[in-house]
């Protein structure tokens, strides 16, 4: 086994691109769940929203890339009206079924054959990437040490972390201001912030909305990057992936979710390719396992690590555990 | 805020109709391939191009009609697959398809018929069915033979189909039958929830371990019928051990409800994921009762398998709801899930109560999920599909009561089914989920639920 290699590969995945896509997917979550504590277990829905924005209006349509754009955040924007209205004012686990069940969905709508005409079935939509790509400033390769990232991916690296760096910079500046203590209120008592003479909902609302928002962010920069919109990226386990990333970074922090996505794709990375090699020299048994079985292995071990991290530690590497919304009812 | 709920509503209604506007064709014959007659005006048409693909988009193969109008593709074994005809192939005679593309449910040993409707893209009841074993409906408006949805209940024998009423007649029974299958799975989540608070994303994957251990069982050699029947005990004792060794230690911690929620979805996440490390990524079968003859009653065909299933889930339901009004332990479950403090107040031994709920909730899980197991097949995902139908049928019906779980899953199971009459069978699940969320906008604890649990 190579074990520079598979560290140089692992490395890489610390700022690839489902570094970036998940942890714009984690930011929005965090404001949802970590400061407001709602319960949105349908990310993938906006993030699908996002993806579909700008396939649907380049490539069905052919519209502009930009006009695309807009789409794509105004779609996210009236999905989670559409999620909110129902369920803010019940309780926590009625938005969770309501929005798990609103991402199957999108899903299952967009790779249908009766809507192929306009979301391409399951195949999804290919070909709303070029505009994107004729922006790109980076004309040759850049090398770093042992690293080489080609321009292509130079450019969405780039776009992506520019993304998730506004992202949490608007976190950071909206959960200090007065605003942002209203949600940490709702967070710790709703009832309390309510005879306050706070509108709840309404804040409840906005909450969701900049979260679903930049869910669609997590869902374009990945379109974009694979040159295709595929529904079955976005299928349940895209959102919980999301959440085990906020969880092991942190929920309620700022830059827990950044870390938490970093991490998660070193070590899937790591442990897929250390099983591969392992497997490939020998050492485990064909009986045991193939290396088609890796893929089961790393959901495998996110299910456990979310489940101890919740057991033993709630508030993640960065969190405090005096401030998540975990014993909330 | 009112007028706003009242316009997202009006705009989910539209949405829905939308969804229920688009009608499906497909009809079915008896084998393990795809097959059809494709004429126009009684004319066979030759040289079209039709193609098989895989639920997952992969294409298994490619056919041209032939001078007799007859194509066939092979397909690898049971499972859904979409048809789809190139109608730039069709010949200048012809004026179009009423729908290109068809997705279809093939059962084991099945030669599946798919016809498509040469003629104006409106299609309506111009053009003959040509094949001699394809419903004839005059009237109607888009051919939709017993296929789809309900194909699992009729799976094979050839069907001489029957037009209009008879066929929602028939497709209701299927609802029913779905509805109670359903019921038997949800009645665990519900008391689950009902007595600890807790909801539980780890429902599906308890389904999925009855369906998992008969598989496994049976491809050891047992019968299935043995391998079901001890597969519900071993899901009974899985329940048992997943109580005392798992959630109890975790509720005496304690550990707040969203916690909990959070911690369900990791055991979901590892256990549905084990599956699949176990049993592969494909769809497996048990070697009996995955395929029979139906038998005619009265103006309904149904199979022996799913009267019997029907009927075990009607005394298993009635005896859970006998035992919650009239047995001592059932009557404290009843008292937990009303005011757990109250109860253990007067001398309820709570942790006892909810180890029973728990044990026999995942009976009945896993019994459900070996009755869709001999109904679809086995996979690692199906967990993840019925546990939103689940949640789909306990939350319309009150999340946390028992009787709510029953009715919720009877009306969820008898609308999937339904639903198929004109929703395309891709998206009858789609459709649940709609109006769940309707329901919710207008009645929010469900159709049993009781005001004051909710939030």
């Amino acid at each position: 086994m190579d074990w520079g290699n598979i560290l140089e590969l692992s490395l890489r995945e610390l700022v690839g691109v489902q570094a970036i896509v998940f942890a714009l997917a984690a930011i929005g979550i965090n404001v949802q769940f970590g400061y407001t504590g709602l319960l949105n277990f349908g990310q993938a829905a906006f993030a699908a929203v996002g993806g579909y924005g700008v396939a649907v209006i380049v490539t069905t349509y052919g519209w502009s890339f930009w006009l695309g754009l807009v789409v794509a955040v105004a779609a996210a924007v009236v999905l989670a009206l559409l999620l909110g209205v129902p369920t803010l004012r019940l309780r926590a686990d009625y938005l969770a079924i309501v929005t798990i069940a609103a991402s199957e969905i999108v899903r299952l709508v967009g790779r249908s054959a009766w809507g192929r005409d306009v979301f391409g079935g399951s195949d999804g939509i290919t070909g709303f990437s070029s505009a994107f790509y004729d922006l790109n400033p980076f004309t040759e390769p850049l090398e770093l040490g042992p690293f080489e990232f080609r321009e292509r991916v130079l450019w969405v690296l780039a776009v992506g972390w520019a993304l998730v760096a506004i992202c949490t910079l608007v976190v950071w500046l909206l959960m200090r201001s007065p605003w942002g203590r209203v949600l940490k209120a709702i967070r710790e008592d709703e009832d309390a912030v309510r005879s306050l003479g706070k509108n709840v909902y309404a804040y409840k609302m906005q909450s969701l909305v900049i979260g679903g928002v930049m869910g669609a962010f997590a869902g374009i920069v990945y379109s974009l990057f694979q040159g295709a919109m595929q529904p079955d990226v976005y299928a349940t386990n895209f959102t919980f992936f999301a959440y085990a990333i906020l969880i092991l970074g942190g929920a309620a922090t700022v830059f827990g979710p950044v870390l938490g996505a970093a991490i998660i794709w070193f070590s899937f990375q790591f442990i897929d390719l250390a099983l591969r090699g392992a497997i490939g020299e020998g050492y485990i048994p064909d009986w045991l396992m193939d290396s088609n079985d890796t893929g089961a292995v790393r959901f495998m071990l996110t299910g456990v690590v979310l489940v101890l991290l919740l057991v033993f530690r709630p508030q993640g590497i960065l969190g405090d555990r005096r401030e998540i919304a975990l014993d909330a009812r | 805020m009112q007028k706003l709920a009242r316009c997202l509503g009006a705009l989910l209604a539209v949405l829905a109709a939308v969804l229920l506007a688009a009608p499906t064709a497909a009809a079915q014959g008896s084998g393990e391939t795809i097959h059809g007659t494709l004429t126009y005006q009684d004319a066979p048409v030759a040289g079209v191009t039709i193609t098989v693909s895989s639920a997952d988009g992969d294409e298994i193969g490619t056919a041209q009609t032939a001078a007799d109008g007859t194509w066939e593709v092979p397909v690898p074994g049971p499972g859904d697959y979409t048809v789809v005809l190139d109608a730039a192939t069709l010949p200048s005679t012809a004026p179009g398809v009423a729908r290109d593309t068809i997705e279809t449910t093939v059962n084991p040993q099945q030669r599946k018929v798919v016809l498509f409707r040469v003629g104006a893209p409106e299609g309506g009841g111009d053009q003959p069915s040509p094949s001699a074993t394809s419903p004839s409906e005059g009237g109607e408006e888009e051919g939709q033979a017993p296929g789809e949805g309900s194909a699992e209940a009729e799976a094979g024998e050839d069907i001489t189909a029957t037009a209009g009423n008879n066929q929602l007649l028939q497709l209701f029974v299927s609802g029913i039958r779905f509805g109670l299958i359903l019921g038997l799975a949800g009645l665990g989540l519900s008391l689950v929830f009902g007595t600890t608070g807790l909801t539980n994303f780890a429902h599906g994957e308890l389904i999925v371990f009855g369906a998992v251990a008969a598989l496994l069982m049976n491809q050891a050699g047992v019968p299935i019928l043995l391998a079901a029947l001890l597969a519900t005990l071993l899901s009974a004792v899985f329940g048992w051990g997943q109580d005392r060794g798992f959630w109890r230690p975790l509720r005496k911690k304690p550990t707040g409800l969203i916690a909990l929620m959070i911690i369900s979805i990791g055991v979901s996440l590892f256990l549905r994921y084990l599956t699949q490390f176990i049993i592969g990524g494909g769809r497996e079968t048990y070697d009996q009762y995955t395929y029979q003859s139906p038998v005619s009653i009265g103006p309904l065909s149904i199979t022996p398998r799913d009267l019997i299933i029907m009927g075990i889930c009607v005394v298993l339901l009635a005896a859970v709801a006998l035992a919650l009004t009239r047995t001592r332990i059932g009557k404290a479950t009843r008292a937990v899930a009303d005011n757990p403090a109250l109860a253990a107040a007067s001398g309820i031994n709570v942790d006892r109560v909810i180890t029973v709920v728990w044990t026999v909730g995942t009976a009945l899980a896993g019994l459900s999920g070996i009755f869709f197991g001999m109904i679809q097949g086995v996979d690692y995902l199906m967990g993840m599909r019925i546990l939103l139908l689940v949640f789909a049928a306990t939350v319309l019906g009150g999340l946390g009561t028992a009787w709510g779980a029953m009715v919720g899953a009877l009306v969820v199971g008898v609308f999937i089914e339904v639903s198929a009459y004109v929703v395309p069978s891709e998206l009858k699940t789609a459709g649940v989920l709609v109006v769940l969320i309707l329901i919710l906008l207008v009645r929010p604890q469900g159709i049993l639920g009781r005001r004051e649990r909710v939030g």
